[in-house]
Parts: structure tokens; C-alpha cells; sequence
């Protein structure tokens, strides 16, 4: 019962959760970038870039998230000395990001690529008719629609890097999992109620964005 | 896919073609220098050193970490597999449900389970839950637990969403001959669901082996653990260990999309589609004398 009457539990607690949203913020932005770089990568006429946007969906895609977020730590940090700050929760923080953002942009290049195949094939047709080339035909025309149509899909993505920035706490950030197991293991008999807060606390966050997604695509969605 | 993409740039005329053979040779150039740079990244922390390697080339590598740590995680992923495909399909069904009390709780343990971080879980099973049942859980029932609850609400979601699509004559036909609710469902919607929604169902079980690897933080000896972990404890070998398991999950991920793939294509050309061949247009026959015209009718 006393496990949040104690103020430095409900530090944790918070902490661990605002690391959970600072992991989710920085890792959707570089995600999104990157993402829409490799889908137009994926669709260029040059074959090396194709190549190369393949190779990188594939090879992300299909590795395990803690295997990768085990690999930033492991070897760009230890073996290969890559470091962001001499603090250490901000370094792991940093290398946890650019695991994240390396798993879940292959997620966004791929639901930005079947957008992309949404768009019907007389808007890009109509475009290079008037003259636009592919850079051009691909940024003022097919990615507004594309982007429109894979608003939901790119939610469930968001949705999903947020539950998965927990993953970092393998490495050794005090992010909320890593508190909650904490907690647990000084407060055995409390396994239910720590349990039933920290999940509460997702399902209070993320059901909610889920709804919004969905009523955010149905808004946007290009009527045809 | 590749119609779009095909309309995207014009047939290239002379000039884009030096163009673009330009721009190959530069980005390849590029490629080159990134694979070089990596190159000479490992080279300069000792990464190519040949006693990191060579662990791979001896048998006790293989039959003493990687092979079990691999059985390990393909027993967890079969085990997880099934159970959540069928925690989805009963959950799917329960919120399709017309009785309130069983649709509600149905679906407020898939939003709840889609919403909580499967570490969460994992954790909850393994530490929390010990204190309640007077017993240790062992990390292979956290893992295949927390995999069904998780990829189970998931799929539950796709078969639903499936269900839903199945066209509204198929149990109007199966309710007309007198089968009762229960039977539509087994035998009209459910087969046809999991037939349309086979790429999002081989989609998730992909992902669901792949958070196996999970089980590394419960000491279940899995892939990560035995492969990696362990392994590189022996030998010092981090890097190495962990790009041969993630070749290792990424084949496997790979046979099972190709695998999915190819059932997709199979269910397409074997007839999957019957309720099709009374749309497309029949041969022009005089009436009631060819069999199109019973079909027809």
C-alpha cells in the first residue's frame, strides 16, 4: 500500500515515464525523416538508391528490437567507443534513440511506400505531363496524397515505437519497465497494484492517441 | 506496387539516362565509401580479428550456444504462435459478440493488452506474479504468456477487422441453409477472415518471433541470450556474435514473409475466391442453356 506514499517511488515513477516520452518524441522525428527519405529512395529511378533502401528495410525489419538496441550499446558504445555525453543516462538515452530510430524507420518507409501506391497513377501521369520532374512530382503531388492516406498507419507505428522505447531499459536506462521491476522486487506484495499503475498510465496514454489516429485519418483521407 | 512506382519517372530519354548513370556512379561511390568507412571502423577497434571470428567456425560454437539458443527461441515462438492465434480468434469472435456482457470485457482486454508495453508484461509475469501464485514462473511461460496476451489482442483486431469484411451474403447464405450462429462462424466467417488477413496474421507472427528475443531479460536462453550473451562472455566477441544472430533471425524472418507469400498466392489461384466466379461476366448464352445461366441464377 505504501509503495507511492513513498516520494521517491513516485520520482521514479515519473522520471521513468518522462524518459519513455523524450525516448518516443526524438525517435519519431528521426524515424519520420528517415523513413520518408528511404521510401523516396525506394521509389527513385536510380537502382543503387533502391538497392540501398531494400537492403535497409529488410535487414531492420527483420532483426529483433533488442537485439539492435543490445548492439547499440554493445558495439557502437563499447566496442566502437561512439558516445554522445560523459553522462550516462544521457548516453544511453542517445544510443537508445538512434536504435529505435533505425528499427521503426523501416517501418515508416515501408507505410509510406504502400501510401505512395495509394495514390492513383494518373496524378503522378498528369504531373510529368506538365513538366515536373521525379523530385518534383514526388513532393508537391504523391507524398501530400501518399501522406494523407497513411496517417493511420504511421499512428499504429507511433503507438508501437512508444511501447517499444521500453526496450531501452535492457541497456540500462531507468526507463518505466525497468522502475516498475524495481519496485516489484522491493514491493512483492504489491505486485498488483505497481503492475495495474504502470500499465494503466500506457493504456491511459496510448488508447487514447489510437482514437485520435483513426479520427485524424478519417478527417485527412483524400475523398475519391 | 511497382505500378506506381513505374509511372513516377518517365522512360528515361538520353539525357536523364546520363543522368541517372551519373547519379548511380556517384551514390554508388558513395555506398562504397559508407561500406569502406565501416570497414575501416571495425579494423580500427580489432573487430576483424581472426580468434572474434573463428569461434564460428567450430562445431562446439554451434551445438553449445547458438543451435539451443535457437531451439529455445523457436520453441517459444511455436508455443506463442499458437496460443495467440487462438487467443485472437476467441477474442475476435467475443467482441464480434451480440451479447453485451461478453463483447465489453472482450474488447476492453484487447484495447488493454494492445496498450501495455510487452516488457511491462514479461516483467509483471515474472516478478510480480511468483508473489501471487506461491510458485516461481519460469522465463519461458513469462515469454510465450506475455507473447499471446500481446500478439493474441493484436490478432484478435485483424481477425475482427476480417470478419467484418467477409461480404454480408456469405452468412445471410449460411443462416438461409439453417446454420445456427456459431456454425457461420466456424465454418463461413472465420476460414474466410483468416484467409484475407493472412498477410497481417504472418506480419504480426513475424514480429511476435522477433520479441522473443525479449526473453533475454528473463534469462530465458534464448537466441540473444545463448548466441550473444553468453557467447561473446566466452570469447569477447560482442559484434561478431550479434551480426551472426541478427543474419540468423533475419533468414528466418525472411522464409517466413516468402512462406506467407506464397500462401497469399496459392489461396489466389486455387479457387479461394469462389463467390467471385458468379460476378465475372458470363459468355453471352441463350437462356437456360448453358451452365453460366445456372450459376447465374
Amino acid at each position: 500500500m505504501d509503495v507511492f506514499g513513498d516520494p521517491r517511488n513516485v520520482d521514479a515513477t515519473v522520471s521513468g515515464f518522462v524518459w519513455i516520452l523524450k525516448l518516443t518524441g526524438a525517435s519519431a522525428v528521426l524515424a519520420l525523416v528517415l523513413g520518408v527519405i528511404l521510401a523516396a529512395m525506394r521509389v527513385s529511378p536510380i537502382p543503387v538508391l533502391r538497392l540501398f533502401g531494400a537492403g535497409w528495410v529488410n535487414i531492420f525489419r527483420n532483426t529483433p528490437l533488442t537485439l539492435i538496441i543490445f548492439f547499440c550499446y554493445f558495439g557502437l558504445y563499447s566496442t566502437f567507443g561512439l558516445s554522445f555525453s560523459d553522462d550516462l543516462p544521457l548516453n544511453t538515452y542517445w544510443l537508445g534513440v538512434i536504435g529505435l530510430s533505425t528499427y521503426t524507420a523501416a517501418f515508416v518507409c515501408e507505410a509510406i511506400r504502400s501510401g505512395i501506391n495509394t495514390v492513383p497513377a494518373g496524378q503522378a501521369e498528369a504531373a510529368r505531363a506538365i513538366g515536373l520532374t521525379f523530385a518534383q512530382t514526388l513532393r508537391i503531388v504523391v507524398l501530400p496524397q501518399a501522406g494523407r492516406a497513411v496517417v493511420a498507419p504511421l499512428g499504429s507505428i507511433l503507438i508501437a515505437l512508444c511501447k517499444n522505447s521500453t526496450i531501452v531499459g535492457t541497456i540500462g536506462l531507468m526507463e518505466s519497465s525497468s522502475v516498475m521491476k524495481d519496485l516489484i522486487n522491493s514491493y512483492g506484495n504489491a505486485g498488483v497494484l505497481i503492475f495495474a499503475v504502470f500499465a494503466g498510465a500506457f493504456a491511459l496514454l496510448l488508447i487514447p492517441t489510437g482514437y485520435f489516429f483513426g479520427w485524424l485519418a478519417n478527417r485527412l483521407a483524400v475523398k475519391r | 506496387m511497382s505500378n506506381t512506382t513505374s509511372v513516377l519517372y518517365d522512360h528515361p530519354g538520353p539525357r536523364a539516362r546520363v543522368r541517372n548513370a551519373v547519379l548511380t556512379v556517384v551514390f554508388g561511390l558513395a555506398l562504397l565509401a559508407l561500406l569502406w568507412w565501416v570497414y575501416r571502423k571495425f579494423d580500427a577497434a580489432g573487430q576483424w580479428s581472426g580468434n572474434l571470428w573463428k569461434p564460428f567456425a567450430e562445431s562446439e560454437t554451434w551445438t553449445g550456444f547458438i543451435l539451443p539458443g535457437l531451439l529455445a527461441t523457436l520453441q517459444a515462438a511455436a508455443a506463442g504462435m499458437v496460443f495467440s492465434l487462438a487467443f485472437g480468434v476467441i477474442f475476435a469472435v467475443g467482441r464480434l459478440s451480440e451479447h453485451r456482457w461478453i463483447s465489453i470485457p472482450a474488447g476492453a482486454v484487447v484495447e488493454f493488452f494492445r496498450a501495455v508495453p510487452l516488457l511491462l508484461m514479461i516483467f509483471f509475469i515474472f516478478y510480480a506474479v511468483p508473489f501471487l501464485i506461491q510458485a516461481p514462473v519460469s522465463g519461458f511461460w513469462a515469454v510465450v504468456i506475455g507473447l499471446t496476451l500481446y500478439n493474441g489482442s493484436v490478432l484478435a483486431e485483424a481477425f475482427r477487422a476480417g470478419i467484418r469484411a467477409v461480404p454480408r451474403g456469405q452468412s445471410e447464405a449460411a443462416y438461409a441453409i439453417g446454420m445456427r450462429k456459431t456454425l457461420v462462424m466456424r465454418h463461413i466467417l472465420v476460414p474466410q477472415a483468416a484467409r484475407s488477413m493472412l498477410p497481417v496474421i504472418v506480419s504480426q507472427l513475424v514480429v511476435l518471433l522477433k520479441d522473443t528475443a525479449l526473453g533475454y531479460i528473463v534469462a530465458y536462453p534464448e537466441l540473444l541470450q545463448r548466441g550473444v550473451n553468453d557467447l561473446s562472455a566466452n570469447y569477447g566477441n560482442v559484434v561478431a556474435a550479434a551480426i551472426v544472430a541478427a543474419v540468423i533471425y533475419i533468414i528466418i524472418n525472411s522464409l517466413l514473409t516468402m512462406l506467407a507469400n506464397w500462401l497469399d498466392r496459392r489461396s489466389r489461384t486455387r479457387g479461394g475466391r469462389a463467390p467471385k466466379v458468379a460476378d465475372t461476366p458470363q459468355p453471352p448464352v441463350p437462356q437456360g442453356a448453358g451452365e453460366g445461366a445456372v450459376v447465374g441464377t
